[in-house]
């Protein structure tokens, strides 16, 4: 298919951004989604679009949003005996309140990384004295993936893989945003990959709460501008929620992967890493799945301290990166303070990436 | 992290599992979580699962729509 993944026309770039010039007025937009922040810093999206429009970035790492409390059980479960963590490689240097995965290996863990929780599962497999546990982290693009993991290992009757489950649902995090007095964003750029999963009818409750006009879109320039001037439109027109992303997005989602997630997870409130405790954001496993928890085990853990770093009024759309002391000092993606700054997805490492010029 | 990648089945092994074109590599890939995959479709893999079909006609559109964009960027 020549549709597939080449959706860069210059052309249309130089007129999409016209076309933005022309609509004129003053906007805060949103985006919630790590590939979104990601694409807007490399291609320079936001110089191209001031004064008039600001693109400010929120809680759309799942890394970025993974509680130091939750890093610091992962760590406490990598050194119990018999364990091995299997756990995608961005939560390798994201730092709990005594240091990160990375460390925890120098101090004789055992941590895996891998690049599906399907190999956690052959780990399994191969391995049947050793307790494998999955670090489960990711919003609803990844979530099925391990529900669907799960469900494998039942069938198998898998007695040695667990999991400890971090995910995070988008919707109640919007809402949760959106009830904020202080907020004042004027539209959301909405993920593309969650939403192939939710559909875009999950996200009907923004227009109709918070009068907030929202746009699902992709990950080319000229979806990120397309969705910029659609939401501007509709700040005249009425809010509503218009999918640009119909390659990938239905309304309804993917009901298999929805029902997978079903069958396995239930929700539960979940802490957001700099901001607060989100009603019904996390995803634990089902009573029916208790065998497989890691999340029960009993560990010790440290003592939380304070970092000082600014990550949730990053998260919020309060202030910018280079606003945080510790920005580009002591804080690189060499040497973290916050986890914005640990994954390329977060907020802080593509600014430092990216964008330091700009400032 | 939310990254899917959209690839080319080049064929259905089984049920649960086809052989896709992946930057160049041929890779299983867990297809489970989507409906009536066949040959040549794509799909968006995430995690060594696909998570959904790219849907050839809305590509198309969205296609059409960045080549009328970029006409106008040609009139003076
Ligand atoms: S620069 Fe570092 S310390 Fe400051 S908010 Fe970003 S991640 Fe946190």
């Amino acid at each position: 298919m020549k549709y597939l993944d080449d959706f860069r026309v210059p052309g249309a770039v130089r007129t999409l951004v016209r076309r933005i010039r022309e609509q004129g007025g003053e906007h805060t937009f949103m985006e919630v989604c790590g590939t979104h922040t990601m694409a807007i810093s490399r291609a320079g999206i936001r110089p191209m679009l001031e004064p008039s429009v600001d693109l400010i970035s929120g809680p759309g790492c799942p890394v970025c949003v993974t509680s130091d409390r939750d890093i610091d059980t992962a760590i406490a479960v990598a050194k119990l005996p018999g364990v091995v963590l299997a756990t995608f490689g961005d939560m390798m240097k994201v730092p709990g309140t005594e240091g990160s995965l990375a460390d925890a290996v120098s101090e004789g863990a055992r941590v895996r990384v891998v690049y599906s929780p399907l190999e956690a599962l052959q780990m399994a497999r191969e391995d049947r004295g050793a307790k494998v546990v999955f670090l489960g982290v990711g919003f609803e693009t990844t979530a099925p993936t391990v529900a669907a993991t799960m469900l494998q290992a039942r069938e198998e009757n898998i007695q040695n893989l667990f999991l400890l489950s971090f995910h995070k649902t988008v919707p109640p995090a919007l809402r949760a945003l959106g009830s904020l007095d202080e907020f004042s964003v004027d539209g959301f750029v909405l993920p593309g990959h969650v939403s192939a999963i939710i559909g875009s009818d999950a996200y009907t409750f923004i227009p109709d709460e918070f009068g907030i006009p929202c746009v699902i879109t992709g990950f080319e320039t000229t979806d990120i501008l397309q969705a910029v001037s659609n939401l501007i439109r509709m700040r005249t027109e009425g809010p509503a929620v218009e999918n640009e992303y119909s390659r990938a997005v239905r309304a309804g989602g993917n009901p298999k992967a929805l029902s997978a997630m079903e069958i396995v997870f239930e929700p539960v409130d979940a802490e957001w890493r700099g901001l607060f405790v989100i009603p019904g954001s996390g995803l634990a496993l089902k009573e029916d799945f208790r065998d497989f928890d890691a999340g029960a085990w009993q560990v010790e853990l440290p003592e939380r301290a304070i970092s000082g770093c600014r990550c949730g009024e990053i998260l919020c759309g309060r202030i910018k990166p280079p606003e945080c002391p510790f920005f580009a000092g002591e804080c690189t993606p060499e040497s973290p303070v916050g986890p914005c700054m640990v994954s390329s997805e977060g907020t802080c490492a593509s600014y430092y990436l990216y964008c330091q010029e700009e400032e | 992290m939310c990254l899917a990648i959209p690839a080319e089945v080049i064929e259905v092994l089984d049920e649960d599992v086809a052989l896709m074109e992946i930057g160049g590599a041929r890779k299983q890939v867990n297809i489970s979580l989507v409906d009536d995959v066949s040959t040549g479709d794509y799909l968006l893999v995430h995690a060594g699962f696909a998570i959904e079909k790219v849907d050839e006609g809305e590509a198309r559109k969205t296609m059409e729509l960045l080549e009328e964009l970029a006409r106008l960027d040609e009139v003076p």
